[in-house]
């Protein structure tokens, strides 16, 4: 790659290069201020925490791509939570064939959201709207009040640490990283999945199969959000069908989606720009809580940081300087 | 009558179709089901979702949403009853629709000057909202009661039987209809829906038509939050949750097009209604929450996938 | 995919038995209306095949049709002889035939690389081989002549000159046998143009088949062998180049007579009072120090290259661009530039007919007459406050503005999207006419409109002119220049650099400052900020 390729190439990546700087900054403060330092627990906490919802983002990147939202991407994260407290215990082959069992799930909600916004033709925020009420109601099914089981030693290993320095959860994130979305960016399917959301119209006129790139990237999705629930089993022992957990994640993902960089108009960004965006958020919870900001306050304080994150990400207008450009 | 019957377009028939379809399922179910004092009720209780679902309809119109209804409603229940705490209780009802109206306008001013996407910004909104009552309860389960007004305008019928709530829909809604169909105010917003662009171009303020309808919404949703602790003697946390995917369905459900630029009211009417039907059906027949949204949700998609299609994209 | 290509010398091939490419009865309908009606066409290859006709005439369907964009009604297509239905672009283009609209089909967030290989990159089980891609790319962007162009470059960095030269670059990856172009040089710079023309003749001499739809009828006499003329979707005539002249073909077109097509120029009168005054205007790099003054009831035009910045003054007039510097003056009154409802009040009175009506001037899906009501609302309330809209006053005044401008609608309620190109653009003007305009500016009005519709819109200005009404108008098109305006000023890298009036406004005074260069003295020097050159 010659000089120009690099500098353009760079060009290109600033919205990822800027949050993992400013990611790398706020963990520092955090650690800093943490009263037991860079410790192996206290980064394992951070890493738990900020893999869940860094899954939940992944999960969020794959539909923006393509130019839609998902806003049932936090109910199937607890879906598959229910799910999981309920399968993944017993004997290893129980265990093996749960996990199977709770991934499929995940993808099957991601695949019926799909296939309801290509062949049923329904915008994706309305789609989305409702079947997250499905889903939630099947978790309602699943645990109508919380508790179930998992499977302690897979659990204990998941939320502990490899050779005793590195977390798991931070190598699980490592593998999907580089075992699903490189290979998906790298793929024709992945590729139609930016190019739907650039200009659907013109991929349609290039021969591009649109609908198979968008089913793609809902089942894709809603295989992420399994793991993430999975993930989340290991980490609380336990399912709860919670509402609220399940619409905070979704405006959290978002929002690590606008950090990270992908543009909610679809066709540029990636998941590796909202893993950070996930991270930083963590990290600003983790920072409140090392100041001692009184817990009444938490909410709001949250709030405001989310509506300022999304607003900065989204909000064109101080970059526009032709007005016309801003109805596009 | 004519000229009325040909501007009702299939969307509305067909919801207006199912709601008969719903009464005479639900009168098999039960006999009182039909009688004049449940059908009554079943129009009070949707009266509070007609009130959110018109000021939605209007932002749905100019093709963006309000997702930041369920703590507008709440902010509408809690405020009210507060002022009535501070201040008497002649400053409940304005205070809480004030306090709606202001997170309207913020919500307007996101969307329209910030450029914001209006889904993100008012689930923010949504956020923050609930972070001020939060504070502002202490965390605790508010302690403040609804004035004898907000319960007499929410519970009590005066003329014929009809509930009080139910006339303060009609005349929200005809004042809706006619700034729809003969105010400029209108006309604007049907062309913002269509085509943004196209229409700052024509010379209009769009800024201020959406900072307007955002302000309606926030104002309506607020009003609702108002009748419910009105009809509950009190505001409580979380009071409108439930009335977000209900509000949306409703309009979607009324044939105006989610992406803006089509719909009339009467088929928000249509909607509002279909859908209090659904739940109290459900609600008679004892249906757990779990199987209450599964089919709320199924609902929304079949009626949706019947009528409420896109366009192939096409070249 | 390989193609069998067939090298023949220059001369076009004799016509074959059966002709490469076939249409039989071919007919198109939209709902009511009929868009092709029981059309034969043929084209060979080894020749570039123009299609000529009015707007509404039918060229866009038969291309759709072609290409595989929509199906035929009725009728066969036959491709070597033998039938072939399309349902979709991706099958006509595994047939060989390629097809570049006038709407790019390109993904303006992805590479140059990324959009050229879009749909058969190379790479195997489904993933994509970016070295190779690029190579193949970098191949494709030297033949179009833009080896300039960095391959991971997006497309929407470069410039709209650029991205069509890709669009046709992409096209030649396809390796088409029949290729289609739908005014596809019309955003494009002077030197691109002349590396179309290269690469179509070269493609012809290869044996492709070319089929070529402008409006640009020099382009037509420079390229074509075959010409085809179609009128209301049918087909009317075919003939070899230089078989009919000009005129006899714009008759063909219309189907009518005719003679004049610019109204007369008023004969020469004292300077008008000044309607619009424009001091020192600056906008970024876009524009520097722009002064012109439009007198009331003058037509004067803005000339020059594309994108010397005519398109931005225009923008900047009505209110659309934001940090625009300097004084501009209507009827003596000093005007804020903030919003196009400023430039709208009462106090005001500008107009804008804007570049894109589809998406900037119309609002497709309502009908004609809200269309036409949308910026005249406030003039026609009633009630408290002016609180609701007088329907009957504003009907009327519509009715009044369909007759005034025959507009050809099925009746006002009608979408406006059904209507024909140069309807349309007259439910645009009809707009603003009914806000009584004193400035009225138009951004390439007569673009891909048909030429009856242009000979009525030349018309209607020069009747809102000897009514006092102030026009600036920038076109593309210096025919239109000469014909209609009273001044003319050329811009060149955001400044007029010329002012011509009367006898001065010729071709070569406009082309040579447009170019910047002094027939007498030769290039210029960057102009003096804001002084135009005598």
């Amino acid at each position: 790659m010659s000089l120009a390729d690099l500098k353009l190439r760079l060009a290109q990546s600033q919205g990822l290069i800027i949050a993992v700087v400013v990611f790398v900054l706020m963990f520092t403060l955090y650690i800093a201020n943490h009263p037991a330092g860079l410790t192996v627990p206290v980064v394992t906490t951070a890493a738990n925490k900020a893999v869940l919802l860094a899954l939940v983002s992944m999960a969020q990147t794959l539909p923006v791509l393509t130019g839609g939202l998902d806003l049932s991407v936090g109910m199937v994260f607890v879906m598959t939570n229910c799910l999981a407290s309920t399968l993944v215990s017993g004997s290893p082959l129980e265990v093996a064939l749960g996990i199977v069992v709770v991934l499929l799930a995940g993808a099957a909600a991601g695949f019926v959201n799909g296939a309801i916004v290509v062949y049923g033709r329904l915008q994706p925020i309305i789609t989305t709207l409702a079947t997250g009420a499905v889903y939630y109601g099947i978790a309602l099914l699943l645990r109508p009040v919380p508790g179930g089981e998992v499977q302690e030693d897979l659990a204990d290993f998941m939320t502990w640490t490899v050779f005793d320095t590195v977390p798991t959860s931070l190598l699980l994130l490592l593998a999907v990283v580089l075992l699903v979305w490189l290979p998906f960016r790298n793929s024709v399917v992945g590729r139609g999945c930016y190019a739907v959301g650039s200009a659907e119209g013109a991929a349609y006129m290039s021969g591009l199969p649109v609908g198979r790139s968008r089913l793609a990237a809902f089942t894709l999705s809603g295989l992420l959000a399994g793991i993430a629930g999975l993930m989340l089993t290991f980490v609380t022992f336990s399912g709860e069908a919670s509402a609220p957990i399940g619409g905070t994640y979704t405006l959290n993902s978002i929002a690590a989606v606008v950090i990270g960089g992908t543009s909610l108009y679809g066709g540029a960004g990636g998941a590796i720009g909202s893993i950070f965006g996930a991270f930083i958020l963590r990290t600003i919870d983790d920072l409140l809580f090392v100041f001692d900001l009184p817990p009444l306050w938490q909410p709001l304080f949250q709030g405001v940081v989310l509506l300022g994150a999304v607003s900065l990400g989204a909000a064109r207008v101080f970059r526009i300087r032709n007005r016309l450009e801003l109805f596009n | 009558m004519a000229a009325l019957v040909k501007h009702i377009d299939r969307p509305v028939a067909i919801a207006f179709g199912f709601i008969v379809l719903l009464l005479l399922a639900g009168s098999l179910y039960s006999s009182s089901f039909l009688s004049a004092n449940y059908l009554l009720q079943q129009l009070q209780v949707a009266a509070f979702l007609g009130l959110i679902a018109s000021g939605v309809m209007l932002v749905i119109l100019l093709g963006h949403i309000d997702l930041s209804i369920p703590w507008l409603v709440t902010v509408g229940g809690m405020m009210s009853t507060a002022a009535a705490g501070w201040w008497g209780p002649e400053w409940a009802i304005p205070f809480g629709v004030f306090c709606g109206l202001v997170f309207g306008i913020v919500n307007g001013l996101g969307v329209a000057i910030l450029r914001v996407p209006s889904m993100i910004f008012t689930l923010g909104i949504n956020a923050v909202a609930q972070g001020i009552m939060v504070l502002h309860t202490g965390g605790f389960a508010p302690q403040d009661h609804a004035t004898d007004l907000m319960h007499w305008l929410a519970v009590e019928r005066v003329i014929l039987g009809i509930p009080n709530a139910v006339f303060i829909w009609a005349a929200l809604g005809i004042a809706i209809v006619v700034m729809l169909k003969r105010t400029p105010l209108g006309r604007y917003i049907y062309a913002i829906g269509n085509q943004e662009g196209a229409t700052c171009l024509s010379g209009v303020n769009t800024k201020l038509v959406i900072i307007s309808c955002f302000a309606i919404s926030g104002m309506c949703s607020a009003l609702a939050g108002v009748l419910l602790a009105g009809y509950s003697s009190k505001g409580y946390q979380a009071m409108g949750d439930p009335y977000l995917l209900p509000a949306i369905a409703a309009v979607v459900l009324g044939g105006t097009h989610i992406l803006g630029g089509r719909g009339s009211y009467l088929g928000t009417i249509a909607g509002v209604i279909l859908i209090s039907l659904l739940a109290s059906i459900l609600s008679v027949m004892q249906m757990p929450e779990a199987g209450r949204q599964i089919i709320y949700g199924c609902v929304i998609i079949g009626m949706l996938l019947v009528y409420g299609r896109g366009q192939k994209v096409l070249g | 995919m390989t193609h069998e290509v067939v090298t023949e010398a220059q001369a076009p091939l004799p016509h074959r038995a059966t002709p490469f490419w076939q249409m039989h009865g071919i007919t198109k309908r939209y709902g009511g209306i009929l868009a092709l009606d029981d059309v034969d066409f043929a084209c060979e290859r080894g020749e570039i095949h123009a299609v000529l006709g009015e707007n509404g005439a039918g060229k866009s369907t038969l291309i759709k049709i072609a290409a595989g964009v929509v199906t035929p009604s009725e009728g066969k297509l036959m491709l070597e002889g033998h039938e072939v239905g399309f349902a979709t672009p991706q099958e006509a283009n595994a047939a060989g035939i390629v097809c570049i609209f006038q709407e790019l089909s390109l993904m303006p967030d992805l590479s140059v690389a990324d959009n050229i290989c879009m749909a058969n990159p190379p790479g195997r089980f489904g993933f994509i081989n970016h070295r190779a891609q690029r190579r193949r790319a970098e191949a494709l962007l030297a033949r179009v002549g833009c080896e300039d162009v960095n391959p991971l470059e997006l497309v929407k960095n470069l410039p709209l000159s650029r991205r069509q030269m890709v669009e046709i670059a992409k096209a030649l990856g396809r390796e088409p046998r029949m290729l289609i172009l739908d005014e596809a040089t019309s955003a494009l710079t002077a030197a691109d143009v002349g590396k179309v023309y290269g690469i179509l003749r070269d493609l012809r001499r290869d044996g492709l088949a070319i089929l070529y739809i402008s409006h640009r009828m020099h382009e037509i006499e420079e390229l074509a062998d075959t010409c085809s003329v179609f009128r209301n979707g049918r087909h009317i005539e075919t003939f070899a180049k230089g078989a009919r002249s000009d005129n006899e073909i714009i008759r063909l077109m219309i189907g009518r007579e005719y003679t004049q097509v610019y109204p007369p120029k008023p004969a020469h009168r004292e300077p008008p009072p000044p309607a619009l005054t424009v001091k020192d205007l600056s906008w970024g790099r876009r524009l520097k120090n722009v002064s012109l003054n439009v007198g009331k009831g003058e037509i004067v035009g803005l000339g020059g290259l594309d994108g010397q910045g005519q398109r931005e003054l225009l923008l900047a007039l009505f209110g659309v661009l934001r940090g625009v510097s300097g004084a501009v003056e209507v009827d003596g009154k000093a005007a804020r530039l903030s919003s196009p409802g400023q430039a709208k009040s009462d106090r005001i009175r500008m107009a804008l007919i804007p570049e894109d009506r589809k998406s900037e001037g119309l609002l497709l899906p309502m009908s004609v007459r809200d269309n036409i009501s949308m910026a005249s609302i406030g003039r026609f309330t009633q009630g408290p406050g002016g609180m609701f809209i007088d329907r009957a006053r504003q009907d009327a005044r519509i009715d009044e503005m369909v007759a005034r401008l025959s507009i050809k609608c099925g009746d006002t309620d009608s979408p406006v999207g059904t209507l024909s190109g140069g309807n349309q653009q007259k439910v645009v003007i009809a707009k603003w006419l009914m806000t009584e305009a004193r400035v009225i500016l138009l951004n390439d009005p007569t673009r891909g409109i048909d030429v009856g519709t242009k000979q009525e819109i030349y018309q209607l200005l020069r009747e809102l002119a000897d009514a006092g009404t102030a026009i600036l108008f920038y076109t593309t098109d210096y025919d239109e220049l000469i014909g209609c305006c009273d001044r003319v000023s050329i811009m060149y890298d955001g400044g007029i650099v010329r002012e011509l009036k009367g006898e001065a406004i010729n071709e070569e005074n406009i082309l040579s400052s447009a170019l910047n260069i002094d027939l007498n003295t030769g290039p210029n020097q960057p102009a003096a900020a804001g002084e135009p050159r005598a």
